[in-house]
């Protein structure tokens, strides 16, 4: 099947899911969203890479963090933002997706960040825009969320560069989540050799260890000796759906508290994507203590979302081959 | 209208023939096969050298979409669809807007489809009132108004009460139920099925046990009321399991696999393909393969196509929010004669289970060329090769997961009746 | 074609650089930005020979180039450091091979986003001649005209020497300088 992410020419085209894509193209991801950690240091945080570009958020379910990084990163780049919370626009009136989608394409945007309730919406999104579009996953349903996935694997690389010999537990719940599904791609592809997932039964998709990750339902036996912890984020529904009886019984089993962190290596990296339930999935002085990098996690959700959009802002780079004489792309030739 | 079908091989697997002979129809019915009657003279006659002269196809399961849902399909598209797939009698479910529970509603479903006269309809009644599962419909009145079973088509009976009392009053008068066996809390808001693939795309799937605790249920309850049901468009290899057990021990039950069911499986969804949302949901390898093992050794007793034509906007949409179902009266004989291929069977095989089978199971004439009976005829080339595109396809309905490939296996001739409702060229 | 020895031009362009730097009003107010590769590595001599203990930083401009229409980010950028303020200095500027200068635009561009300089030497290696732009270096080592099939690349080698290659696809064949 041909993998609707990549061009003719195995570049990247639409940023939909994690799964699938090469470890190269993850790499340039991450290799180019260091460049970005820069700009945001400096004083005047843009570079004109997107200018005159359009780039629109179609939110069809409501995020201000998400859609707020989007924004910025796509302002960083010099491009103009349109926001869409469709919840309160033309949808809402009856209007299809793919309605809303080709106004917006008629008005010349040339970049999509699309964030949906079910699954597979950016993957329908990207079949029906022309050429010139590219659409970025900011969330479908319980599928992926992969520049959450990548900003994880950045920030795990940036304290931990030795990725191919940690161990990372995802605690949580897997079943619903489309951050731990793109976490768990983006770690079993840049080659980590363990991958944990810890929780109870009721929170966990049929047939998750196929997607290469041993299964916990101890903390106890999950955190033992581990580099990173990724926390994940419980909803209330869960309650409500017969998942889970409370709250409370759930921070005592599988919410991080201190005592838990100490069964992990002394020097483990503690994350969580956001909005955290203090006292729910894990305690507040975890969050606030040393080992949390949740707060440079936000700060490079922005850089790496630069590198995406700027990965996908340009033409094809096939096209290159007729500019200009031999001196293609050669260090120490300047042009 | 006197009819000569020469040169063709005659399969009629419930007559047990398939060799070349000639067929011979006159007032629209079979008046020789081989032999030439006295005084004989066509005003027609078909050359079906190359071709397979069978009965016409007999489906389980169309969806027609009349009353009701005409942006989708109408009668006269639907007929078309099944004159141009072969098929001569087929069975609607009674989910058509309003729902099939009135007498008045099934007459003049009847009626509309004899002035057609494309293919003979049976409607499947409402087994509860509304298909809501709570009060029984007039079930006499609608056998009489011409309904040949009761169904609920995809709403399950939650109260077991109720079921139990339904099947035990259509046992009192001896009808059929037909039943697509599957819990209404396990599958709730599920669309493809629980398993890998399901988790990777992160779509709320619907265990195989659902299946087969309604198998189970459904099971027991038919042996204790002696009620005769027929289990619709199995899909698990448990369920296929159910039911050689049932079988076994004497139970009153028959079962058919919808055509898709037989050749794909959850991983066709690939990309979130939702021309493969179908109810139920397809399946793993195993289950497929189970299935296509039991038809084979008659636990499951014929092939439906499960035609559920669905308008382009209903499927452009994220796969959970797109409508379910496919196009597959058109698809019934190709992907029957690919079932039986690929099981190393013949084609008679594959024409018994879309023929006399389902005949067999809605109690109807037809199915087979018996001197005497209607002439309905599908003749068919096995070996032609044709491409699934929308404008190859009659049906209202585009929806197929075998969009853009090619399958082998066309009709060129149907007749209903004695009269050709279907020529292609 | 023979090409000339890069150790002798980098000694050359130094001694230029350094007459730049004694007229300048305060050396405090000077500083070195390298372009990536080859302006980096001269850049380093550069200040070892001097021994000055000036602010020096490196630009990529990756981000600023005028063809990422056409040919995307390149994928082995590497980021920009300019630690110092730019705000007032009187930067020199320092590339390996000067051609189109539309390189030395981006540069200029990015710095301009650091703050606003007093002034800017731009200084190379070898000009190629081939500017497409209103934009000349100030300092060179030597001016070797090139057509567009031909290539020039600086290379710096395990020891830290200098070597000048040369790849002619107007003739069919390649040249190697020897040192």
């Amino acid at each position: 099947m041909i993998n609707p992410q990549l061009d003719s020419d195995g570049n990247l085209k639409h940023l939909l899911t994690i799964e699938g894509l090469p470890k190269r193209i993850l790499n340039q991801i991450l290799d180019t969203a260091e460049t970005f950690v820069g700009v945001a240091e400096r004083d005047i945080k843009k570079v004109p890479l997107l200018r005159g570009k359009t780039v629109c958020n179609i939110f069809f379910e409501n995020s201000t963090r998400t859609r707020t990084t989007f924004e910025i990163a796509a302002k960083r780049l010099s491009a103009d933002v349109i926001n869409l919370n469709v919840g309160t626009s033309s949808q809402s009136k009856g209007e299809t997706i793919l309605d809303t989608v080709d106004n917006l394409i008629a008005m010349h945007a040339d970049m999509f960040v699309v964030r949906h309730s079910q699954s597979g919406a950016a993957h329908f999104i990207a079949q029906h825009v022309p050429d010139n579009i590219s659409v970025i996953n900011a969330g479908d349903g319980r599928h992926a969320h992969p520049t959450q996935g990548l900003l994880d694997v950045f920030t795990i690389r940036r304290y931990k560069p030795d990725m191919h010999n940690l161990r990372v537990a995802l605690v949580g719940d897997v079943l619903h989540s489309r951050v731990a599904r793109s976490e768990i791609h983006a770690l079993t592809t840049l080659g980590v050799p363990e991958v944990r997932v810890i929780a109870p039964k009721t929170l966990l998709p049929t047939d998750v260890e196929k997607l290469g990750v041993q299964v916990f339902h101890d903390m106890k036996a999950g955190l033992k000796d581990v580099d990173v912890i990724m926390m994940l984020r419980l909803q209330n529904e869960r309650m409500n759906g017969a998942m889970l009886p409370s709250a409370q019984e759930y921070f005592k089993t599988f919410g991080l508290t201190q005592d838990k962190l100490q069964l992990a290596k002394p020097d483990a990296i503690v994350m969580h994507p956001g909005p955290m339930n203090r006292g729910v999935e894990i305690d507040s002085c975890v969050a606030d203590g040393d080992q949390s990098v949740i707060l440079p996690q936000v700060t490079y959700g922005i850089a790496v979302r630069m590198a995406v959009m700027a990965l996908l802002g340009s033409g094809s780079p096939s096209s290159l081959q007729a500019i200009g004489g031999g001196n293609v792309g050669q260090a120490g030739n300047s042009r | 209208m006197k009819i000569h079908i020469k040169n063709g091989r005659v399969i009629d697997p419930k007559n047990k023939i398939d060799a070349q002979h000639d067929v011979y129809i006159a007032a629209g019915k079979i008046v020789g096969i081989g032999n030439k009657p006295a005084d004989f003279t066509a005003n027609q006659t078909i050359d079906a050298t190359g071709l397979i002269v069978s009965p016409g196809f007999v489906d389980l399961s169309a969806r027609l979409r009349e009353p009701g849902s005409e942006y989708s399909a109408t009668l006269v598209s639907e007929l078309n669809a099944a004159a141009a797939g072969g098929v001569t009698s087929l069975a609607c479910t009674p989910d058509t807007q309003p729902v099939l529970d009135e007498p008045g509603l099934v007459e003049m479903l009847k009626y509309r489809a004899k002035q057609l006269n494309l293919a003979h309809v049976y409607p499947l009644g409402a087994l509860t009132r509304q298909l809501e599962g709570k009060l029984l419909t007039e079930m006499c009145k609608l056998t009489e108004a011409g309904c040949v079973g009761f169904s609920q088509a995809d709403e399950a009976i939650i109260d077991t009460q109720v079921l139990w009392r339904a099947c035990e009053y259509a046992s009192t008068f001896g009808f059929t139920l037909f039943l697509r066996a599957e819990d209404d809390y396990l599958a709730k808001n599920g669309v493809a099925h629980d398993g890998e693939l399901a988790s990777r795309l992160g779509l709320k799937g619907i265990p195989a046990a659902a299946e087969c605790l309604a198998i189970a249920s459904i099971l027991r309850i038919a042996r204790e009321t002696n009620t005769k049901i027929h289990l619709c468009r199995l899909s698990t290899a448990e369920g296929v399991n159910l039911v050689r057990e049932a079988k076994k021990q004497g139970v009153q039950v028959t079962a058919d696999a919808s055509a898709h069911h037989l050749h794909l499986t959850d991983f066709d969804i690939g990309f979130f393909n939702s021309h493969a949302h179908l109810k139920p949901p397809l399946r793993s390898m195993r289950d497929k393969e189970a299935l296509c093992q039991g038809l084979k050794d008659g636990t499951l007793d014929a092939i439906c196509s499960d035609h559920t034509p669905v308008n382009d906007d209903a499927k452009l949409l994220p796969f959970t929010e797109s409508e379910a179902g496919a196009t597959g009266l058109e698809l019934l004989l190709p992907l029957a004669l690919k079932w039986a291929e690929n099981q190393k069977l013949g084609i008679a095989e594959a024409i018994a289970k879309i023929t006399h089978q389902p005949a067999q199971i809605l109690g109807i004439n037809g199915g087979d060329l018996s001197v005497g009976c209607d002439a309905d005829v599908a003749i068919f080339n096995p070996e032609k090769i044709w491409k699934v595109t929308p404008s190859e396809l009659k049906s209202h309905g585009k929806n197929t997961p075998f969009l853009g490939l090619e399958v082998m296996g066309k009709v060129q001739y149907t007749l209903l009746h004695g009269q050709i409702t279907y020529q292609s060229f | 074609m023979q090409l000339p020895n890069p150790e002798t031009l980098l000694t050359d362009i130094t001694a230029k650089i350094q007459a730049q730097l004694n007229q300048a009003p305060s050396i405090e107010q000077c500083a070195f930005v390298g372009i990536h590769s080859g302006g980096v590595w001269l850049m380093q001599r550069i200040l070892n020979t001097l021994k000055l203990d000036i602010p020096f930083g490196t630009l990529d401009a990756a981000l600023y180039r005028d063809d990422y229409a056409q040919r995307g980010l390149k994928a082995q950028s590497k980021p920009s450091n300019i630690a110092f303020n730019v705000q007032d200095k009187h930067i020199i500027l320092i590339d390996d091979i000067f051609y189109t200068g539309r390189t030395t635009r981006a540069a200029m561009n990015e710095l301009f986003d650091y703050g606003r300089p007093a002034s800017i030497t731009l200084a190379v290696l070898i000009n190629r001649g081939g500017a497409e732009l209103p934009i000349f270096p100030n300092i060179v080592g030597a001016d070797i005209l090139l057509n567009a099939k031909q290539s020039l690349q600086l290379s710096q080698d395990t020891k830290g020497k200098l070597h000048l290659s040369l790849e002619d696809n107007s003739l069919e064949e390649s040249d190697t300088a020897n040192d």
